[in-house]
């Protein structure tokens, strides 16, 4: 059924954040194509009737107590960061920011 | 018509627009609850700490670090979704909003989508003049908050000498409530009034819960207002904006006031309206609009894995709707009947602020109709003068209680009471202390005060004539002259008593 | 003095206990080994020598001192370079990583650090687990001890080279449709996938949430056991961990050795055997059941229709749950940071750049496609699809264990294939998965035994084969218990361990 075009990689790699070269494109839509069309037939047997698993044990209500633990040291926190600066996380120019 | 500075070209004036379209709201209310610990991590949450330093692997999103529900949390939702008259989920759970952005730490928000805690409710909201409107909820759904970027400008620019931000991860995780209301219609006019009303109503409601300390100014608290207009209440709903982060009550009515004029202009000119985000200006009371983003509405949620579904026994729900306190509106109408006040003098009190002093200052033995004499009074002149909230005047309930006691039992009169009030507020002391520091008691033996009435009779032999001739009218000049005498300490009614048993 | 290298991890605990060796002694071997032979098997990302003598000079002075000491004191491990380890470089096998040195333990990391267990080293893996030959590392590929021109499985292929090259007594794996079961058949080493909730998910970088599940990596079942029980068990960190206690494992093992099954039933699930499988891969699957019916086992047929769908939907269920979990590499916080080479440097160009420069071609795919499966408009149809098709395995695996005690299979298709052979055939490359995925999709444990040794079908020299035992979700002691009773009767068949039959390395 799946024909995935070079525009639908395009669009769904902009989605998840990722610079893809054109080869790469090229070379995923490709292989998507058959991937899709083999894991496709899922639906063949996903019955309106069949409810959705995303649990594989049935747990409810875990909760935790309220109450603090210590928190991360801050320069453990920043010593990871590519930028810092004034005990925060430096980044670049975030568009829509006022 | 204005132009603004926002790029829209024309608004229509707001009674004009109102007259001529029916507008529609929709409120989306955030509120952070007051946990100490976050949504999905035990960092302690604060306001006001230094940057990052709360913060565990959960909150800032690293890898391997996995979320669990603070219980408390549910709870506090829980409380919000029944004083919302809603119904409490038997199962729920929470999903992954995925979107990019750096303060978002997992770059997914963490929220309930099609499974909210709590659905179908509603409050009813009282506006100024007492006019009830009653606000549909659809939902109250638990969510976690983002941190905050600070932009930073471009001199001073350290990324390629570009402009930059700082992000401090402590308000990452905070515990969210989201209230969503489905469309608010058949206000008409009053549209801005019962938004503003609204949100307020949800304030108190939240301090009352104790769920939240529900600071507007501290962001607590925050409103994204829909709007839209159509041309009858009978018309189908027309597209509608979404003004984003309103963060006061007169913000609130102010947004939507401006909506309606910005939509009509467009209407009026046969234009469609854009669906969109928009942008409140405080500035102006204008909206602009958002920036355009291309996958914004593509979230790809799905059932967050790392969770499992929130199932609240019936048990625990009943258990926590008997534990709900008074609700703010089941509390005036209780107190109104208690008090006696009529609907005009109830409706002043609340709007004054001035319930919970008068509530206060009963309990400390004055009547409601002492308590609400001083407070809607004397005090609430004096408030306005100084320019400050009636709570924030420095005088308790139990201190006009004491004052009136003093009255009421004759020890000094009203005018007294007032300067006794001066030197509470100035400082100098509870009721009684300052009573006897400035020396003002009345005078209630009556040696001296029979030396004054005798001085003074002495002094008007004529007007003594008339009211023995048995003319009574002019004996309030003797009773003036007494009262000059004893520089207002004496009891005018005692004084009468002896000048009219004295002249006998 | 025995070469402290080829004791198994239980056999290394005793000759520790018995005061005959040192911690250090032992972590000094292993270290040595790794020196001599890891150049050819680049089992190891990252080796933690002194980490890991100072640990065992720890213990060392604490068994002086009487101290009572877990029974795993002083027993070096290697652990997968997915589990986050405080001070150790975590990297899961990516560039997007490389140098990020967590400021936090795992909690099965903590729990190995309680027990005074020396960490020799983080091991090679396919990037963020996604692969089943470890050729998917960022960082060179994994050799299979048996033929270094072969993979060693993924994506744990490094725990197990590590093991089967007697670099490391145990290690950590982790398992999210085959990674630590696939690997243990190839070379011949024992992997465990517990219960879903059985071992805490808490510092394991996350591939697939909801089918992730850390395990032992051993040369014995017994062995496995020990290491299970050590860092399984409850986690509150963990809302997917089960409050129960874990089911006696050691015990299970312990009494599986003694070779008795009288009364077992075990399952023979149609679905798992035939095509696509590898001749000498059915003919040892064959001999091993026929050991486990001597030992008085009954051996059923059962069947699991819904099987056939369970690589389709992993296929959605893993890259949907991956695309959002891997969404947090994104240049902001930690790991690398990559500009655009041109135009605007914004937050969001930096992510893609970011992105794209430091995710691998597989982890690039899976990504592109978990996200085309959430979204708009194909949800219902692809993930919400996948999602019922779990259920339907559910509910064949309770049919089935209405059959049988424990069900069984070949755990891979075939034996190691060379490096690159299925680099450029993801559809191929997959299929290595075909039997371990159901138990993923269902949450119940399994366990791979090494069972025997097949011709390759390129002809090659014989290669290591593995059965596959699945119980119930929870009952994971009857892994324990029926994979001890087959290795104790293979064992007695060959007269010694099937690694002894691997060639001699360095």
């Amino acid at each position: 059924m799946s024909t995935i075009s070079r525009d639908e990689v395009a669009r769904v790699a902009a989605l998840a954040r990722i610079d893809l070269r054109d080869d790469e494109v090229d070379r995923l839509a490709g292989e998507l194509d058959v991937i899709v069309d083999s894991i496709a037939r899922v639906r063949e047997v996903a019955t309106p009737d069949v409810p959705a698993t995303s649990h594989p044990l049935p747990l409810t209500n875990v909760f935790r107590e309220d109450v603090p633990q210590p928190a991360l040291p801050v320069a453990d926190v920043l010593a990871a960061a590519p930028d810092a600066q004034d005990g925060r996380f430096a980044v670049p120019q975030i568009l829509g920011e006022e | 018509m204005t132009t603004t500075t926002h790029g829209t070209p024309a608004l229509v004036a707001y009674d004009d627009a109102v007259r001529r379209y029916d507008p529609v709201i929709g409120i989306e209310v955030h509120v952070e609850l007051g946990t100490r610990t976050k949504m999905f991590c035990p960092a302690e949450q604060s306001f006001g700490a230094e940057p990052n330093t709360q913060t565990t692997p959960v909150s800032l999103g690293l890898p391997g670090a996995l979320p669990v529900v603070n219980g408390t949390a549910v709870e506090y939702a829980i409380r919000i979704g029944l004083a919302l008259n809603c119904q409490i989920a038997e199962s729920c759970r929470f999903a992954r909003k995925n979107y990019f952005y750096p303060d978002v730490p997992k770059n997914f928000q963490t929220s309930q989508y099609d499974e909210p805690i709590a659905f179908e409710g509603w409050l009813d909201v009282e506006l100024e003049d007492g006019t009830v409107h009653r606000v549909e909820i659809e939902r109250a759904h638990m969510e976690e908050d983002a941190g905050k970027n600070t932009h930073v400008g471009g001199s001073a620019g350290r990324i390629h000498g570009a402009e930059y931000s700082l992000v401090d991860y402590n308000r990452a995780g905070v515990p969210l409530v989201e209230i969503v209301t489905k469309p608010i219609t058949g206000a008409g006019e009053r549209a801005p009034e019962v938004a503003r009303a609204y949100v307020q109503a949800l304030r108190d409601i939240f301090r009352v819960l104790d769920v939240s300390e529900a600071r507007m100014e501290r962001g607590n608290v925050r409103a994204d207002v829909n709007l839209s207009l159509r041309a009858t209440p009978e018309s189908p709903l027309g597209t509608r904006t979404e003004t984003k982060n309103v963060n006061s009550f007169r913000s609130v009515e102010r947004a939507v006031r401006y909506e309606v004029s910005r939509q009509a202009a467009i209407l009026d000119a046969g234009e469609t309206v854009i669906q969109e985000t928009r942008h409140f200006h405080e500035e102006d009371g204008s909206t602009s609009p958002g920036r355009v983003k291309s996958d914004a509405e593509d979230y790809r949620y799905f059932p967050e894995p790392d969770l499992v579904p929130v199932a609240p026994s019936r048990e625990w729900v009943e258990e926590i709707r008997a534990t709900l306190p008074e609700l703010p509106q089941a509390r005036r109408r209780r107190l109104h009947d208690e008090w006696g006040f009529a609907d005009a003098e109830m409706r002043d009190v609340v709007n004054a602020g001035a319930l919970d002093l008068i509530e206060a200052t009963v309990a400390a033995g004055a009547t409601p109709a002492a308590a609400r004499k001083w407070w809607m009074g004397e005090l609430a002149r004096r408030a306005k003068q100084d320019e400050v909230e009636l709570a924030d005047l420095a005088i308790t309930p139990a201190q006009i209680g004491e004052l009136q006691r003093l009255v009421d039992s004759g020890r000094i009169n009203d005018k007294i009471a007032r300067q006794v009030l001066d030197g509470v507020l100035a400082g100098e002391g509870d009721p009684e202390a300052v009573v006897v520091a400035r020396g003002l008691e009345v005078v209630s033996d009556d040696g001296p005060l029979l030396e004054a009435i005798d001085a003074a009779l002495a002094a008007q032999p004529d007007i003594v004539e008339k009211v023995r001739g048995g003319n009574q009218g002019p004996v309030g000049a003797i009773i003036g002259s007494v009262m000059k005498a004893t520089r207002g300490q004496a009891d005018a009614k005692r004084v009468r008593e002896l000048v009219l048993e004295r002249i006998g | 003095m025995t070469d402290l290298t080829r004791l198994s991890a239980a056999e290394l605990a005793e000759t520790l206990a018995r005061k005959e060796a040192s911690s250090v002694e032992a972590t000094r071997a292993h270290l040595d080994r790794i020196a001599a032979v890891d150049g050819d098997v680049h089992a190891f990302l990252h080796v933690s020598e002194d980490d890991a003598l100072a640990t065992a000079a720890d213990v060392d002075a604490r068994r002086a001192a009487g101290e009572e000491l877990h029974p795993l004191a002083g027993v070096p491990i290697a652990v997968k370079d997915v589990v986050v380890t405080k001070g150790l470089p975590s990297t899961a096998g990516s560039k997007i990583l490389e140098g990020w040195i967590p400021p936090y333990d795992a909690t099965l990391v903590e729990k190995i650090r309680a027990a005074g267990l020396p960490i020799l080293g983080k091991t090679n893996m396919d990037e963020f687990a996604m692969g089943s030959s470890t050729e998917h590392s960022a960082f060179g590929n994994t050799h299979n001890p048996w033929d270094l021109d072969r993979i060693p499985g993924g994506s744990g292929g490094g725990s197990a080279a590590a093991v089967a090259a007697f670099e490391a007594p145990l290690a950590i794996g982790t398992d999210t449709g085959g990674s630590i079961r696939q690997p243990g058949a190839v070379t011949g080493t024992v992997g465990v996938k517990p219960t879903y909730g059985g071992v805490s998910r808490y510092g394991l970088i996350a591939m697939a949430s909801s089918l992730d599940q850390a395990g032992p990596v051993t040369r014995t079942v017994l062995d496995s056991a020990l290491l299970h029980e050590l860092i399984g068990g409850h986690d509150p960190r963990d809302s997917t961990s089960i409050a129960e206690p874990l089911p006696p494992l050691v015990e299970a093992a312990r009494q599986g050795a003694l070779g008795d099954l009288s009364g077992l039933k075990v399952g023979v699930v149609t679905q798992l055997q035939g095509e696509g499988y590898q001749p000498g891969v059915l003919a040892r699957f064959h001999e091993s059941l026929e050991l486990l019916t001597k030992a008085g086992a009954e051996v059923v047929e059962v069947s699991c229709p819904s099987f056939d769908y369970a690589l389709a939907a992993y296929y959605l269920i893993m890259p949907a749950e991956a695309s959002s979990n891997l969404a947090k590499f994104d240049g902001m916080r930690f790991g690398l940071r990559v500009e655009p080479t041109d135009g605007p440097v914004t937050a969001e160009r930096v992510m893609a750049a970011t992105r794209g420069a430091g995710f691998g071609d597989e982890v690039k795919r899976r990504v592109v496609l978990g996200t085309y499966a959430l979204s708009a408009g194909y949800y219902d149809a692809y993930y919400g699809s996948a999602q019922k098709v779990r259920t339907l395995i559910q509910r064949d695996f309770d049919a089935a264990f209405a059959q049988a005690d424990v069900l069984v299979s070949p755990t891979a298709p075939t034996t190691a294939f060379k490096l690159g052979e299925k680099l450029d055939d993801p559809l191929a490359m997959y299929l290595n998965d075909v039997a371990t995925i159901p138990a993923n999709l269902a949450g119940v444990p399994g366990i791979s035994v090494p069972n025997g040794v097949a011709a390759s079908s390129d002809g090659g020299a014989d290669l290591p084969t593995g059965f596959q035992i699945l119980a119930p979700a929870k009952a994971d002691d009857r892994l324990y218990r029926v994979g001890a009773a087959l290795e104790s009767a293979l064992e007695s068949t060959w007269g010694a361990p099937l690694l002894s039959r691997a060639p001699e390395l360095g």
